[in-house]
């Protein structure tokens, strides 16, 4: 395990080596700009990001932990049995009532304003 | 006495070193050459040819392409957050290499038999989005910026479910234990039981590596090449590398869980074929099977794919998970 793992290492760090060595090197007017197909950039790379990315970001981070129990829920199955069964459909229920609640208040809905608003008038009620 | 006892210890460990080259080699090749089958089988299907003008039938294209990436400029933006910039395809290539540690692909062949291989390979994928993330964080371009948010959230959607939906296999055999996954379908391959289970595996899998219909990263209509825009070079061959290691990963994964790893028909003189001829029959078709869906599945719209993912594949996985353990407590 270890040795595939230094293996794999060395692998990369022969991948990252070679061009260093071979690859030849290029100075023209172009080469230090972002690139963006030809276009000469404007404004800064680092610009503000959408709200719902951090939303789901949240969401990973709080059904992703509870995920994690029920891995821990699943390989014990037998052993706990129906007991076991009742707490985890508890768990599960809560759960899936909390995505339900996402999914009314329109957070899981990632489509703009506008197609919304295209949406609704296409489909009238 | 002794003397054997020291040999077979040296042969046992010699042994090791060769089968762990072997792998590695094995992995690495193979997705390299996969680069081929997909460019060949997608011409063949889109009724073109498809590189086959290197060596017989095109073969020798990825040696071709080797070549041409390890002489090419190694390049890293000036505008660039130099280290992270580097750091980034590393990951990409290491965790998906190193997940591979843990497939059984036969008996006596596999890197290490570990009793929470099952978790190993969920912690290793769930690893690929620092690659996406650091790559388009250090590159300083739009579109790049763009192309990582958009892999991360879609990363991180899909892995919730694809952890949930093997715990179902996890169930019928009460173990993490790879090895003893495919022990346990000497009866059965789970593909018949935990069918939901492996739908949304597949689904997560592709979605995982971000390949189509699940691209979007990527999209190049709208991202030139999203996260890796910035990237060339070897670099770039390293992120492209490691997509392809992703989708061995998935068939290999999906093989060993659903479809009996390397057992095969013990009738005839089918019985006489090495195992591992079935683990890599079974992982190309399914490696033909996800080429196959990129050549006909067009992209969804981001939201719609981020609706699926939640609105479907979450709650499904979860009712499998609790149906699968009703059958396995009645």
């Amino acid at each position: 395990m270890i040795l595939y793992l230094v293996l794999v290492v060395g692998l990369i760090i022969a991948m990252l080596a070679g061009p260093y060595f071979l690859g030849r090197r290029r100075v023209s007017r172009a080469v230090n700009e972002p690139y963006e197909c030809g276009i000469v950039p404007v404004g800064s790379a680092q610009y503000r990001v959408p709200i719902p990315f951090y939303l789901f970001a949240i969401f990973f981070v709080i059904f992703d932990l509870e995920a994690v129990f029920l891995y821990a829920w699943s390989v014990a199955v037998k052993e706990v049995g129906w007991a076991g069964f009742i707490e985890a459909l508890v768990f599960i229920v809560i759960l899936l009532v909390a995505l339900l609640y996402l999914w009314r208040m329109g957070a899981l809905d990632w489509r703009t304003t506008r197609q919304k608003r295209d949406r609704a008038r296409v489909q009238p009620r | 006495m002794n003397d054997i006892g020291t040999s077979a210890v040296q042969s046992t460990w010699l042994l090791n070193v060769v089968n762990v080259v072997a792998i590695l080699v094995f992995v690495v090749g193979s997705a390299a050459f996969t680069t081929w089958v997909e460019r060949r089988m997608l011409g063949i299907w889109q009724d073109r040819y498809g590189p086959n003008r290197v060596g017989p039938f095109g073969v020798l294209q990825v040696l071709a392409d080797m070549i041409k990436l390890l002489w090419k400029e190694d390049w890293v933006p000036s505008f660039a957050d130099k280290f992270v910039f580097v750091v980034a395809p590393t990951i990409a290539m290491f965790v998906v290499v190193a997940a591979f540690a843990v497939v059984p692909v036969a008996p006596g062949i596999g890197v290490v038999d570990l009793n929470v291989g099952l978790l190993f390979f969920l912690a290793m994928t769930s690893l690929g989005v620092y690659a996406v993330m650091f790559g388009a964080y250090a590159s300083d371009n739009k579109y790049a910026l763009l192309g990582g948010l958009r892999a991360a959230a879609q990363m991180v959607s899909y892995e919730v479910f694809m952890g949930l939906s093997l715990m179902g296999v996890v169930m019928l055999t009460g173990t993490f234990n790879l090895r003893e996954i495919v022990h346990a379908q000497e009866d059965g391959w789970f593909f018949i039981p935990q069918f939901i289970g492996m739908v949304i595996f597949f689904i997560a899998g592709i979605a995982e590596s971000h390949r189509t219909p699940f691209d979007l990263p990527e999209a190049e209509h709208e991202l030139t090449a999203g996260f890796h825009t910035e990237y060339s070079g070897m670099k770039f061959g390293m992120f492209f590398i490691g997509e392809y290691v992703s989708v061995l990963l998935t068939a290999a994964m999906m093989t060993v869980l659903f479809f009996g790893g390397w057992l095969g028909p013990t009738w005839g003189f089918l019985a006489y074929i090495p195992p591992v001829f079935w683990f890599l029959l079974k992982a190309g078709i399914l490696v033909l099977l996800m080429i196959l869906i990129r050549g006909s599945l067009p992209r969804p719209r981001y939201d719609q794919l981020m609706a699926f993912g939640w609105k479907a594949m979450l709650p499904l996985a979860m009712v499998n998970l609790l149906i699968t353990a009703v059958v396995v407590l009645l």
